[in-house]
C-alpha cells in the first residue's frame, strides 16, 4: 500500500524523480527550489545515483546531455535565471533527441526579479526556451502530489519520443508542504533496456554518433521536418487537462498550477452562489490541450484568464479559442499572487456585463 | 618482398579528413585514435568533439562519439563518466573551446579530478571563424579581431592552461608537447598513451596539450608554420611534464622548472 505523507513541493519532485528511476543528478543553487539538489545530494546516493554540484547551470545541462547520452535517467533542476542559462544546452538536447528531465521552480522575473512564486516562463517553457525550432514536453503540477508523480510521466514520455520533458513549478508549489500519495511503486532502473541509440562504447560498425548539427545542404531543414512529425504526433496524442462543471456553465475560468487552484476554489465559492461557473486547467502547457477549449467555445460565451504574469498563458487559450468567445485576463506578476477574493469579484463583474478587462 | 611499415589505423573511419594542409589536427587524430587502438580499448571508448575546427570529429574517431555544445566536453565527459566509470572518455578540443568559452569546465573538472583525458590543441588561433584572437594567442600575433597584434592593454596575456592547472591539486597528469617534427610526434604520442593508461587506472583528471600549427590563420606555408612553432610558440609555451604520479617509475623526481619568457 502507498503511504501517505506530508512532503515538501521540492522534495516531491526529487523524491518523484529519484523513485521513476532518476541516477544522475546535476545541478547549481538558487532559491526557490534549493531543496531540490540538497535533497539529491544523499538521496541519489542511497540508489547508487549520482549528484553533482555543478559549477554553473550550463556545466550541469552539459553534464546532463553526457549522462543522458548514455542512456541514464538524469534531472536537473533551476529557477528562472538559471533556467535562462540552460536553455542552449536543452536545445541541444531536444535536436540530440536525448530524453532529459528538468524542473523550472519560478521566481519572479525579469532579470534577477525576485524569489517570490510566478508564471512568468511560460512563453520560455512552451515556445522551446533556447535557440531553433524545438519543444519540449511542459507539465504544469498544482498540487504537491502531482509534482511528486509527474516525473514518472515525464521519464515514460521523454524516453518514448526521445525528447526534453519539464515540470514547470513556481515558488509555491515549490515551497508548500503537502499530503503525498506516490501512484507508482519505486522503479529499478536497471530492468530497463540500455536505448538502442545510447553510448556505450562499441564496435566500430555498429558505432553511434549523438550530436545536433548538419552541415550538409537541406540536412538540417530535413532534421527539423523530423522533429516535426514527432511534435505533431504529440500534439495529437499527449495534450492532458483538467474540466470542471463545464456542461452548465455561463463563463469557464482558467488556468494552470498555482492559478489554476485560485479558479478551482472560486468557482466551488460561486456556485455556492449561484454563479455558473465552470473550470479548465492544462496539465500539459505543451502539448497544449486545444480541443476542449475549442469544444468549449462552441457554447461557452465567456472564459476568465488567470495567470501570474502579464498575459503569457492567454495567448494560449486565444489561439484555442480562435475568436469564439469573449477572454477576460487578471494578471499578477512576479510575486503578486491572485486572491480568491478579487477573483470572485471580478467574475461576478464579467457575468454582469462589465468589459472592462476585455483582452479579446 | 614488400614489408608493410606503416597503415591508417582501424581507431580511424575512412572518411577523408577535411582540415587544411600543414595543419596539426590531422596527426593528432591519428595518434589519439593509435592509443586507444595499441591499448585495446578501442570497443570502451567515448569521445566528444568539439566546436571549431575539429567539430567533425565525430566523422574521424572510429568509437561511439557526441559532439557538444562549445566549451562543455568536460562537463559532458563528466556525465558520461560517472554514469559508465570504465569507459575510455576523452574530449578533444581547441583554445577558445578549452581556454575561453570552457575555462569553467576546464578548472572545476581539474578541480574535481573527473577521470577524463583532455586532448587541448592550441593553435593560438580560432580556426574555423577564420583567424580570430584565441585566448592562446601570442602578444604582437595579428589576427582578425587584434588586426595590429595582440597587446596586454587591449587583450590581457595569453593563457598557459598546463601551468595554471598545475597550481590545482586535482590534475594527474599534466604534459605539453608539439607535433612539428617525427620525433616530437612520437613524444606527443607517448604523452596521449599515457594519459588514457591513468585514466584506465582510475587516477584521475589528465590532460595533453598540444602545440599545432595553423598555416591558413597564421597566413604562413606549412614550414613557415612549423618554424613559428619552434620560434614563438614553444619559447612561450615550454613542452614538457606539468605534473605526473610519482608512484609511477616513468616520473621524474623531480618537477619540470617552468621557464619564464625572456
Amino acid at each position: 500500500m502507498a503511504e501517505r505523507t506530508l512532503m515538501k513541493g521540492n522534495e516531491a519532485v526529487a523524491e518523484g524523480a529519484v523513485r521513476a528511476g532518476c541516477r544522475f543528478f546535476a545541478g547549481y543553487p538558487i532559491t526557490p527550489q534549493n531543496e531540490i539538489p540538497e535533497y539529491m545530494s544523499w538521496r541519489l546516493p542511497e540508489e547508487g545515483g549520482t549528484f553533482i554540484q555543478a559549477e554553473s547551470e550550463v556545466a550541469a545541462i552539459n553534464m546532463l546531455f553526457g549522462a543522458s547520452s548514455v542512456g541514464t535517467r538524469v534531472m536537473t533542476s533551476s529557477s528562472s535565471p538559471g533556467i535562462s542559462l540552460k536553455q542552449e544546452g536543452i536545445s541541444y538536447c531536444a535536436t540530440a533527441e536525448l530524453p532529459i528531465f528538468y524542473t523550472n521552480v519560478v521566481r519572479g522575473g525579469p532579470g534577477l526579479g525576485n524569489i517570490a512564486p510566478s508564471q512568468g516562463d511560460y512563453f520560455q517553457a512552451t515556445r522551446g526556451g533556447g535557440h531553433g525550432d524545438y519543444r519540449v514536453i511542459v507539465f504544469a503540477p498544482k498540487t504537491v502530489e502531482e509534482m511528486a508523480n509527474f516525473p514518472r510521466i515525464c521519464y515514460e514520455l521523454a524516453f518514448k519520443y526521445r525528447i526534453p520533458t519539464m515540470v514547470l513549478a513556481d515558488g509555491i508549489l515549490g515551497q508548500m508542504m503537502e499530503p503525498v500519495t506516490f501512484d507508482f511503486d519505486p522503479i529499478d532502473p536497471s530492468v530497463f533496456k540500455t536505448p538502442d541509440w545510447a553510448l556505450r562504447g562499441s564496435k566500430p560498425e555498429e558505432r553511434r554518433v549523438i550530436k545536433s548539427y548538419d552541415l550538409r545542404p537541406g540536412k538540417m531543414e530535413q532534421w527539423n521536418f523530423r522533429l516535426e512529425k514527432k511534435y505533431d504526433e504529440i500534439r495529437e496524442k499527449e495534450p492532458r487537462y483538467e474540466a470542471v462543471n463545464i456542461d452548465d456553465a455561463d463563463i469557464i475560468l482558467t488556468g494552470y498550477g498555482t492559478a489554476a487552484r485560485v479558479c478551482e476554489s472560486v468557482m466551488a465559492l460561486g456556485r455556492k452562489d449561484g454563479l455558473k461557473i465552470g473550470y479548465v486547467r492544462p496539465i500539459t502547457l505543451w502539448p497544449f490541450p486545444k480541443s476542449i477549449f475549442k469544444e468549449l467555445g462552441e457554447k461557452v460565451e465567456k472564459f476568465f484568464v488567470v495567470e501570474m504574469s502579464l498575459g503569457q498563458y492567454i495567448e494560449d487559450v486565444k489561439l484555442s479559442l480562435n475568436g469564439k468567445s469573449e477572454i477576460y485576463l487578471h494578471k499578477r506578476p512576479a510575486g503578486g499572487i491572485p486572491t480568491g477574493e478579487e477573483v470572485l469579484e471580478l467574475t461576478r463583474k464579467i457575468l454582469s456585463g462589465d468589459k472592462l478587462k476585455l483582452v479579446a | 618482398m614488400e614489408k608493410v611499415v606503416f597503415e591508417r589505423t582501424k581507431g580511424l573511419t575512412d572518411i577523408p579528413m577535411r582540415y587544411c594542409p600543414g595543419c596539426g589536427h590531422g596527426v593528432v587524430h591519428r595518434l589519439v585514435a593509435e592509443c586507444f587502438m595499441e591499448l585495446g580499448v578501442q570497443e570502451k571508448t567515448i569521445g566528444i568533439g568539439p566546436v571549431g575546427c575539429s567539430v567533425f570529429a565525430d566523422e574521424y574517431f572510429n568509437v561511439d562519439m557526441i559532439q557538444g555544445a562549445h566549451g562543455r566536453g568536460p562537463a559532458i565527459a563528466t556525465g558520461i563518466k560517472r554514469c559508465l566509470p570504465d569507459r575510455l572518455v576523452f574530449s578533444y578540443q581547441g583554445d577558445g573551446d578549452l581556454a575561453s568559452i570552457g575555462a569553467a569546465e576546464m578548472l572545476h573538472s581539474a578541480m574535481r579530478s573527473e577521470n577524463i583525458t583532455i586532448i587541448f590543441i592550441n593553435n593560438a588561433i580560432y580556426g574555423m571563424t577564420g583567424g580570430q584572437m584565441a585566448p592562446t594567442t601570442l602578444l604582437g600575433m595579428k589576427s582578425t579581431t587584434s588586426p595590429s597584434g595582440r597587446t596586454v592593454a587591449a587583450n590581457g596575456y595569453p593563457i598557459r592552461v598546463c601551468e595554471l592547472l598545475s597550481a590545482m591539486e586535482g590534475p594527474i597528469y599534466l604534459e605539453r608537447v608539439s607535433v612539428d617534427k617525427p620525433a616530437a610526434v612520437v613524444k606527443a604520442k607517448k604523452a596521449i598513451k599515457r594519459a588514457f593508461e591513468y585514466q584506465l587506472e582510475g587516477r584521475g583528471f589528465t590532460l595533453v596539450e598540444i602545440l599545432s600549427q595553423c598555416p591558413t590563420d597564421w597566413h604562413m606555408t606549412p614550414l613557415q608554420a612549423i618554424e613559428k612553432i619552434r620560434k614563438d610558440l614553444i619559447p612561450y609555451y615550454p613542452l614538457g611534464i606539468y605534473r605526473e604520479p610519482q608512484d609511477d617509475k616513468r616520473a621524474k623526481p623531480k618537477k619540470v622548472a617552468v621557464e619564464k619568457e625572456s
